[in-house]
């Protein structure tokens, strides 16, 4: 379906990262977001309060982290779509309901506009260092999506993605923003209503009696339904049967954990999402995400054009990462270069799946401002050698 | 010797209650002579006798002992987590405010870790009643002290008696701007009824507070016998005074109960005040929210 033209600023605009994820997720059909102010995300939900009165919808400022990460549940089951907006220490915050949320099967978006950590670190300077955090956050094995813009424009783009893979899967979608990306201002073309694509919630076709809650599709997805339309459905973040009710054993647990991480795991080939460049013949790939992507790729420009193999692979869905992709490139590549603001966590994946077949070289920066160019060709050049 | 084959068709009798209950989710886990079940019955009557939609009704529990109550209602029910069924209840309510929302929970779970919650719901007058089975403990964990422990009282992480002063939870309601706040013990049922049916009708934050016996931790722990005795001590030291100054009803171990009725005021709700506002800024281009979504 299209997106509903009341939320839809169609037109150009000169805004920043954070405004442009707020008109992002009103144009994904977004009606209710529930958020505690921290820098530097709090533009998206001023932005949100100021803009919701008109279109319909509900804003609320709730009285911490905690409270804003579970109000956006309770709206999810009463049929919005929903999201929360934070940074670090919020999200820290937020992680129990990250999980009730993944246990639950509740769409929902949860932003974080990242800052330097850990405590309460660098609030107003960037980094990418809640990447781990966002996959492994929750205790409990379950598993989630997240994207990485690195412009406002994408700020919009990808956060009606961000809502239809929520729907999609029934899943917490983390929107993984940084303190450079939220607040720099480029030009943002908004599309009218009609060419955006908006995933509705899959509501169940059955009627009461024959539906459970948990019985998943053959994507592995249940059908969902909302409080007060008769289902009497019991939510419980217990392990739960089918049924949604408490089921306290390990053969229980064992089905249901399992599907939560499978709905992913098994569907990550079709949430493969890169930008490549110059990859068919590189020697050496750079692989970055987010705001540092921007400098990788003058760096890689200028290697490329010292005359170097080298290629760049961003990825704008982080998380489930692209596994197979990563793992072709390790077969005929010498070498993986890759810069991100923290000091090594998304490298930790590239090795994993690279298992020694090419050398995985990390270029850390511990945050507060982006890398210099210099610093990632350096690198290039040295594994090119 | 043959006998003849005597098919006697027996009434199928049942509890005209038990609809109200997920009967496949029965037995309950609650232990003997605890109040919960009592409350729950009392509830359920309320809804009963008030003939209430329960297609427009969600109930929403925290963690706990009474944290279970959720899950046994033949209704939109959600168990949350630990503390925050009230953020969780905002949210379901203000996604659909045609909705009754209520929350039923126990007295760590709303008090200690969900404290927060409680204050500002109140202080917003979110349209929601929340229901809190006060027995003075952390039954689910063994027996704890917990925010509502009489001072004097014996708990596993109070072995020599508590010695932290409790809140006095209809004076907390009350203070953070509650429109409705009673209190009843499980030895009350009748009053307990229409306290429910008051709570279920009102509009704004109401809060009820309900004494309950733990037989298995609380009452044991501090040698207090079993759950009849505990009724017994509800029956003999509660005062009913409705319209209370609430500053006066705070718990004392095994002393004097007050219980009664003792707020019951108007105040624009959360919803009611945005609509207002916002009718007021924008005018005729302002449409007031709480239509369903059909989305």
């Amino acid at each position: 379906m299209h997106a509903d033209p009341k939320g839809v600023l169609t037109g150009l605009h000169f805004i920043d990262g954070d405004h442009a994820a707020c008109e992002g997720a009103i144009a994904a059909g977004c009606r209710f977001a529930a958020g505690y102010p921290i820098t530097p995300s709090t533009e998206v939900v001023e932005r949100f309060a100021a803009r919701i009165p008109l279109v319909g919808g509900v804003f609320i400022q709730m009285e911490d982290e905690i409270a804003s990460s579970i109000a956006i549940l309770g709206a999810a089951w009463a049929g919005h779509k929903v999201m929360t907006v934070t940074s670090g220490p919020g999200l820290s915050l937020m992680m129990e309901h990250i999980g009730y949320a993944a246990m639950t099967e509740t769409p929902c978006v949860f932003v974080d506009v990242q800052r330097g950590g850990p405590s309460t670190g660098l609030p107003t300077l960037p980094a990418q260092a809640d990447m781990m955090q966002v996959r492994w956050g929750s205790h409990g094995d379950y598993n989630i999506i997240a994207l990485s813009p690195n412009s406002p424009q994408e700020c919009f783009d990808l956060m009606i993605k961000a809502f239809n893979l929520a729907e999609l899967y029934r899943t917490p979608v983390f929107f993984m923003m940084d303190e450079v990306v939220g607040h720099m201002t480029e030009r943002v073309a908004i599309p009218r209503p009609e060419d955006i694509e908006v995933v509705p919630r899959r509501w169940t076709s059955r009627k009461p009696g024959e539906y459970k809650a948990y019985e998943p599709g053959e994507d592995l997805v249940p059908e969902m339904v909302k409080a007060g339309d008769g289902y009497r459905v019991h939510v419980t973040g217990l392990t739960h049967d089918e049924r949604g009710y408490p089921a306290m054993n390990p053969q229980a647990q064992d089905k249901l954990v399992r599907r939560l991480v499978d709905k992913i795991r098994k569907n990550a080939h079709k949430l493969v999402d890169v930008r490549g460049e110059n990859l068919e013949d590189a020697d050496v790939v750079v692989i970055s995400y987010g705001i540092t992507s921007r400098i990788a790729a003058a760096a890689v420009e200028e290697a490329r054009a010292a005359g170097l193999k080298v290629g760049h692979l961003r990825l704008v869905i982080v998380w489930p990462f692209p596994e197979q992709l990563v793992a072709e490139l390790a077969s005929r590549v010498k070498a993986f270069v890759v810069p991100e603001l923290n000091l090594g966590q998304m490298v930790r994946e590239v090795e994993r799946v690279v298992a020694g077949r090419a050398q995985v070289v990390s270029v850390p920066h511990a945050g507060g401002t982006v890398h210099q160019v210099e610093d990632i060709l350096a690198k290039i050049l040295e594994v090119a050698k | 010797m043959s006998s003849a084959a005597v098919n006697i068709e027996l009434p199928q009798l049942q509890n005209p209650l038990m609809q109200y209950l997920r009967q496949d989710r029965i037995p309950h886990i609650w232990c003997p002579g605890c109040g919960i079940g009592t409350s729950l019955n009392a509830f359920i009557r309320a809804l009963d006798e008030m003939q209430f939609d329960l297609n427009k009704l969600a109930v929403i529990s925290g963690i706990g002992c009474t944290g279970r109550v959720a899950g046994y209602l033949n209704v939109d029910s959600f168990h949350t987590t630990h503390g925050r069924a009230i953020p969780f209840a905002t949210g379901l309510k203000l996604g659909n405010p045609d909705l009754k929302v209520v929350v039923y929970s126990g007295d760590g779970d709303l008090f200690a870790i969900g404290g927060n919650h409680f204050i500002h719901a109140a202080r917003r007058n979110m349209d929601l009643m929340v229901v809190c089975v006060n027995n003075f403990t952390y039954g689910m964990t063994g027996g704890q002290v917990a925010p509502t422990t009489p001072l004097g009282a014996t708990q596993t992480t109070m072995p020599y008696g508590n010695f932290e002063p409790p809140f006095n939870l209809p004076y907390l309601a009350d203070s953070c701007g509650a429109v409705y706040v009673a209190r009843w013990t499980v030895y009350h049922v009748r009053q307990l009824t229409r306290a429910f049916k008051e709570g279920l009708s009102k509009k704004g934050f109401v809060f009820i507070e309900v004494l309950s016996p733990c037989p298995t931790l609380y009452s044991r722990r501090n040698r207090l016998g079993d759950g009849v005795e505990q009724l017994k001590y509800y029956k003999e030291r509660s005062v009913v005074k409705n319209g209370a100054d609430t500053r006066e009803v705070g718990l004392t171990f095994q002393g004097d109960i007050v219980v009664g009725t003792f707020v019951n005021r108007e105040r624009p709700t959360w919803l009611d005040a945005m609509n207002e506002h916002f009718s007021q800024r924008f005018g005729d281009r302002y449409q007031r929210y709480g239509v369903r979504h059909e989305d």
